[in-house]
């Protein structure tokens, strides 16, 4: 394949990910930041993103799986994955987090079992959005060519 | 007495035979005194024991023995005719002498007793007298007591009434049952004053209107004196009756009856002697009787007569209050009527306003839609200039609209102004740049001139300022031809205010506030000074404007008045008249933020074409969040910017790292309160201000509580995530030169 059509396709699947509400504006901006002192700046914090819904993930699981459920200590890890996908633009899965407050509050074991359950789910599909997008974009690297920015 | 001649006859005489006829006559004398002289004793004392009271019994037994022992002398006395015995003339002798010693006795003793008697008789007498006298004087006592209660009945009769022709009518009446009157008649003073006319009398039913000139000497004498005159019959006023009797008419007395009007009453003043009018009352006393008037009467009268004239103002002012009451009522209703349609009409006009509102501004703006998006496809020339004529026309009917319901909310007074805290500089610009090219189509130069002590920032209404400005910058290019428009902004100084076409303007700048003074000085058309009040007005046109230019909507001063009001301020023209351009300057209050430009950071850039990259050289910031991808983003965002980013991860870390050389912390409060206990150690930390980082707090909490909290804790700011580079690089843009940035929640 050659990087014309590299560069459409990543173009396209980057417009589709922000046209199905997995990025938002914030994924832009991450990108306006890499430039030539940090080229793989997004990378870098998509990959602690990764690291670091996982843990959470796991936290929330254990957490959910007590008996009795220490709701606020669920809160404190949603209010915590929250954030970190707010910062790098995950729409989806921080409106999970979202709801998934509110049922912590009202202390609603079935919502959250539920809610965890989606953010599992959103959460991997953001994953293989975004590692999809960094082939792409390894491979118009190695070709030669330069990523294109979502506009 | 003599004794028979015989032997022991001592007498010189002898008897004399031949006067036995004598002795016959002697005997039976004697022998009737003797009787009389027994009986005169039984009399007394059966009319002694009938009587009740009798001081002196022993001076009866006295006499009684007197009278006996006399009496037993003529008796015995019987028996010395002839011869008698020497037995006889003993008891003669005894009865003589005893006859003798009680005749003394009781001559002796009457000479005490006749004078005793004589006395009680003269104080029987005298007790006699007094007793008539006592009695005559309670009759007269008897009399007056009864006269008084006439008069209290009497009283009580008239001021139980509050009606005039009552009142007089119950006096006449009472006066003359209590005193037995033929006729009794008030004179009341005509309008005029001059004469006195007959109201009311007492027997005659229907009173012909006699009437009486005012100035009769009689009537004079008794109008001078406050008591009851007596005057003759035959005078005018007392003449009622054609007099029928055969004898002399009764005796007349005449007396004053004050009457008082509300005006003789001032307050804390009695009423005026010298304007007082009178009333008179004639009381006739039954003719062919003897009748006189006594003292007791007299008085009477005059106490009557002041009654009266207390009855009659009482009278009088609750005449007088009732009409004013009912006038009252008459006028409260009226007012009430007249409240009740304001209101309506009020209430009409709101409502009209309300619907002409949405209704007239929905069309507008389906107009000015259109029109806009028609000018973006393409069009003929002609078809172009169609539409922005559209275009410009909608427009200003739109602000027509605009202004009049603005003016009708401002005339309501429910306009309040909103008070943000603004920049003053870009508020003139912002005009200059809406008016540069009008003013530069029509050739007139523009020119602004800022004081350099006006504050850059104000707390007021932005917005209406602005409009404010701008109608009065609109105006002045619309109504000059040719020429300059000069803009100056100073700030008001209280010498200045000396002006004295403003005297009672006098505004005291503060601590909190300053007034800005702007004038609008244009080389135009001018005005005639005598038109200059009519300008404020609304919907008045000058006529002396000339002008092919758009017409003025009329209403544009006058909301910018209002406007200025509002803000406390004045506004005013001068012009030296036609073809000499006009000066309009106001002074408006505006307040003075507290801390140094709190401001709204609006990033949508007003002033168009400001990409320019900002590098910060190296500045030293500190990024503090416990999230490891947030604090990788905003350190990213940072290095991008050209920052030297320290991170920490906690706060012991951060408290750890911190130094001098930071310039600015960024800590992460979304996770509790760690951030502002946080902020408070690092401030303990440096003690010296200017050492101190700033401290800015990130957060994603739209909440004024974390706001205030952060403002509580002595942060120097607050920021909203998501940051994007544009925002992050304002952000440090602000908060380098102005040391404080509270983002606007």
């Amino acid at each position: 394949m050659d990087v014309l059509q590299l560069q459409r396709k990543l173009r396209e699947h980057q417009a589709a990910m922000l046209r199905e509400g997995f990025l938002d504006d914030q994924f832009s901006q991450l990108q306006k930041l890499q430039d030539e002192s940090s080229p793989d700046f997004v990378i870098e914090v998509v990959k602690m993103f990764f690291d670091d819904s996982e843990k959470l993930l796991n936290n929330m699981t254990r957490a959910l799986g007590q008996v009795p459920v220490d709701f606020k200590q669920v809160d404190a890890h949603v209010h915590q994955y929250k954030g970190s996908s707010a910062s790098v633009g995950a729409a989806r899965v921080k409106n999970v987090c979202a709801t998934f407050r509110n049922f912590c509050e009202t202390q609603n074991l079935e919502g959250c079992v539920r809610c965890l359950q989606q953010l599992q789910n959103e959460y991997s599909l953001l994953k293989n959005n975004l590692q999809y997008l960094f082939r792409l974009q390894e491979q118009i690297q190695a070709a030669g060519g330069s990523i294109p920015t979502i506009e | 007495m003599w004794f028979k001649a015989t032997e022991s006859c001592n007498c010189i005489e002898p008897q004399w035979p031949a006067d036995e006829l004598l002795v016959k006559y002697q005997y039976i004398s004697d022998f009737f005194i003797a009787l009389a002289y027994f009986s005169i004793p039984l009399e007394l004392i059966y009319f002694v024991k009938k009587s009740a009271v009798f001081p002196y019994r022993w001076v009866l037994v006295q006499f009684g023995a007197f009278i006996v022992l006399c009496g037993a002398t003529h008796l015995i006395n019987l028996w010395t005719f002839a011869v008698h015995t020497r037995t006889v003339a003993m008891v003669m002798t005894a009865a003589k002498v005893l006859t003798a010693v009680v005749s003394c006795a009781t001559a002796l003793m009457l000479v005490h007793i006749i004078p005793d008697l004589l006395s009680v008789k003269t104080r029987e007498l005298f007790l006699k007298n007094k007793a008539a006298e006592l009695d005559r004087e309670m009759g007269l006592i008897r009399t007056q007591e009864e006269t008084g209660r006439h008069v209290r009945m009497l009283t009580h009769e008239i001021r139980s009434t509050l009606d005039r022709h009552t009142i007089l009518k119950t006096t006449l009446i009472e006066l003359g049952r209590t005193l037995a009157l033929e006729e009794c008649a008030l004179w009341m003073p005509t309008r005029t004053g001059l004469e006195l006319q007959l109201a009311y009398t007492l027997r005659q039913q229907n009173p012909v209107g006699y009437t009486v000139p005012i100035h009769l000497p009689v009537i004079n004498q008794v109008f001078s004196s406050n008591r009851a005159v007596k005057i003759s019959p035959n005078c005018p006023v007392a003449r009622l009756r054609p007099h029928t009797g055969k004898y002399l008419p009764g005796e007349v007395v005449a007396v004053r009856v004050p009457l008082l009007n509300l005006s003789n009453f001032q307050i804390y003043d009695w009423p005026e002697v010298s304007t007082r009018s009178y009333a008179l009352m004639v009381l006739m006393l039954p003719s062919d009787s003897a009748r006189q008037w006594h003292v007791h009467e007299l008085e009477l009268v005059e106490v009557v007569a002041d009654q009266v004239a207390v009855a009659l103002s009482h009278a009088a002012i609750l005449e007088e209050s009732m009409r004013a009451r009912n006038l009252l009522i008459e006028q409260n209703v009226a007012l009430d009527l007249a409240r009740r349609e304001a209101e309506t009409a009020i209430h009409a006009r709101n409502d009209f306003l309300a619907v002409m509102n949405h209704e007239m501004r929905t069309p507008m703006h389906a107009i000015i839609a259109l029109s806009s998006l028609l000018q973006e496809t393409e069009l003929t020339v002609e078809q172009r200039l169609m539409v922005e004529t559209i275009l410009k026309s909608s427009n200003l009917l739109a602000t027509l609209i605009n202004d009049v319901l603005d003016l009708s909310r401002l005339e309501d007074g429910s306009l309040q102004l909103e008070t943000t805290t603004f920049s003053l500089h870009s508020v003139f610009r912002e005009v200059l740049n809406l008016i540069k090219p009008v003013a530069s189509v029509k050739r007139l130069s523009l020119t602004l001139h800022l004081a350099s002590d006006l504050p850059a920032y104000a707390v007021g209404d932005e917005k209406r300022l602005m409009q404010t400005i701008l109608n009065v910058v609109g105006n002045a290019v619309k109504f000059s031809k040719e020429g300059s428009i000069s803009i100056t902004a100073i700030v008001a100084k209280p010498e200045s205010f000396k002006d004295a076409r403003i005297p009672e303007f006098l505004p005291v700048p503060s601590d909190s506030h300053f007034y800005l003074r702007v004038q609008v000085k244009d080389s135009g058309s001018g005005i005639n000074p005598q038109d200059i009040p009519k300008l404020f007005t609304k919907f008045a046109q000058s006529q002396a404007v000339q002008t092919k230019g758009p017409a003025g909507s009329g209403l544009g001063l006058a909301i910018c008045r209002r406007f200025v009001n509002l803000m406390e301020g004045h506004i005013w023209i001068e012009s030296e008249g036609i073809g000499k351009g006009c000066t309009v300057t106001f002074i408006v209050k505006l307040g003075i933020p507290d801390r140094p430009n709190e401001s709204k950071l609006a990033f949508a850039p007003k002033v168009p074409g400001n990409h320019v990259s900002t590098n910060f050289g190296g500045l030293k910031v500190l990024v503090m969040d416990d999230n490891g991808v947030n604090r990788s983003v905003t350190k990213g965002l940072l290095l991008h910017l050209g920052c030297d980013v320290t991170t920490a991860g906690s706060s012991e870390e951060c408290l750890r790292i911190v130094s001098p050389e930071h310039r600015v912390v960024f800590m992460d409060v979304c996770t509790g309160l760690d951030g502002y206990e946080l902020a408070m150690r690092i401030q303990e930390k440096f003690k010296k201000r200017q050492d101190r980082p700033l401290i800015v707090a990130l957060t994603g909490n739209t909440n004024k509580v974390t706001k205030e909290n952060c403002m509580r804790v002595g942060m120097d700011g607050l920021i909203l995530k998501p940051l994007s580079v544009d925002k992050m690089r304002g952000v440090l843009s602000e908060l380098l030169e102005h040391r404080v940035l509270f983002e606007a929640i």
